[in-house]
């Protein structure tokens, strides 16, 4: 069941992408930006990091993606205003990034990432009241540390 | 100790590395093909999106809450980059009532 949710939010993830990349309206464009960013929240959830999961819809779907609509509405382009680049010129552009990915795919094919142990695997972390911990607790820490040192 | 999130026992870690690496070069190639300003930003927000969900999934996967603690981070530097970047973008909107970055190449002189 997992999987197949991990399967399904992954192929809308890069739908939703190549549609911003690709759709013509700069409107348009916001709203696939929105939706892909909705398809990476539940991809936080299903890693059980739940603050995160609050935290990209609240800064980035609720404030940053706002912003754009709102510029995007303030500087009231048009489709047909955009100048497209050359033919050749996008061609290569795609073929650098397709070149880039088969790089990159092969690079990565046979590291080993590891996995999880399941002796200390501890699912809480991404919670709030643990990355409260983390976050003021060790990193402020590390931070007083910096000051008193200069 | 809670049970496991079952995407972290079935799926492997590789798998979260190539969909981050197809999203960020989703993202590159945004930045190659469009003249648009503002697309060329959203590119850009796709790519931090790509190394987030990284952090996030190893993080997960080893069970280190700092990798989570460094995506807030970027997230906030995120927000606060999306603010000066859309205000100079309206700033050459009004300068050269266009966001096309082809009439930028005039910043060479």
């Amino acid at each position: 069941m997992a999987d197949k949710t991990f399967y399904f939010l992954t192929f809308l993830t890069l739908l939703f992408a190549l549609l911003v990349v690709f759709s013509k309206n700069p409107v348009y464009s916001v709203l696939y930006l929105i939706l892909t960013i909705f398809c990476l929240s539940g991809h936080y959830l299903l890693l059980n990091a739940q603050f995160l999961f609050a935290v990209n819809i609240i800064v980035y779907a609720g404030a940053i993606m706002v912003l754009f609509l709102f510029v995007i509405m303030f500087l009231n382009l048009r489709e047909d205003a955009e100048p497209q680049k050359s033919t050749a010129s996008k061609l290569a552009a795609v073929v650098a990034g397709g070149m880039l990915l088969v790089v990159m795919v092969a690079a990565l094919r046979r590291v080993d990432a590891g996995s999880y142990n399941p002796a200390t695997y501890n699912s809480q972390i991404g919670l709030v009241e643990n990355l409260g911990k983390v976050f003021l607790g060790t990193f402020c820490c590390r931070l007083n540390w910096l000051r008193s040192c200069s | 100790m809670e049970e496991i999130p079952g995407v972290i026992r079935t799926i492997p870690l590789n798998h979260y590395i190539f969909f981050s690496t197809a999203l960020f070069v989703i993202g590159i190639v945004g930045v190659l093909v469009r003249r648009n300003a503002l697309i060329i930003f959203m590119s850009v927000e796709l790519m931090l999106n790509a190394v987030n969900l990284l952090l996030t999934a190893f993080s997960a996967y080893r069970s280190d809450a700092s990798g989570q603690v460094f995506v807030f981070f970027i997230m906030a530097v995120a927000a606060a980059e999306v603010s000066v970047g859309l205000a100079i973008i309206v700033m050459i909107y009004r300068n050269n009532r266009s966001v096309d970055i082809g009439i930028l190449n005039r910043l060479k002189w």
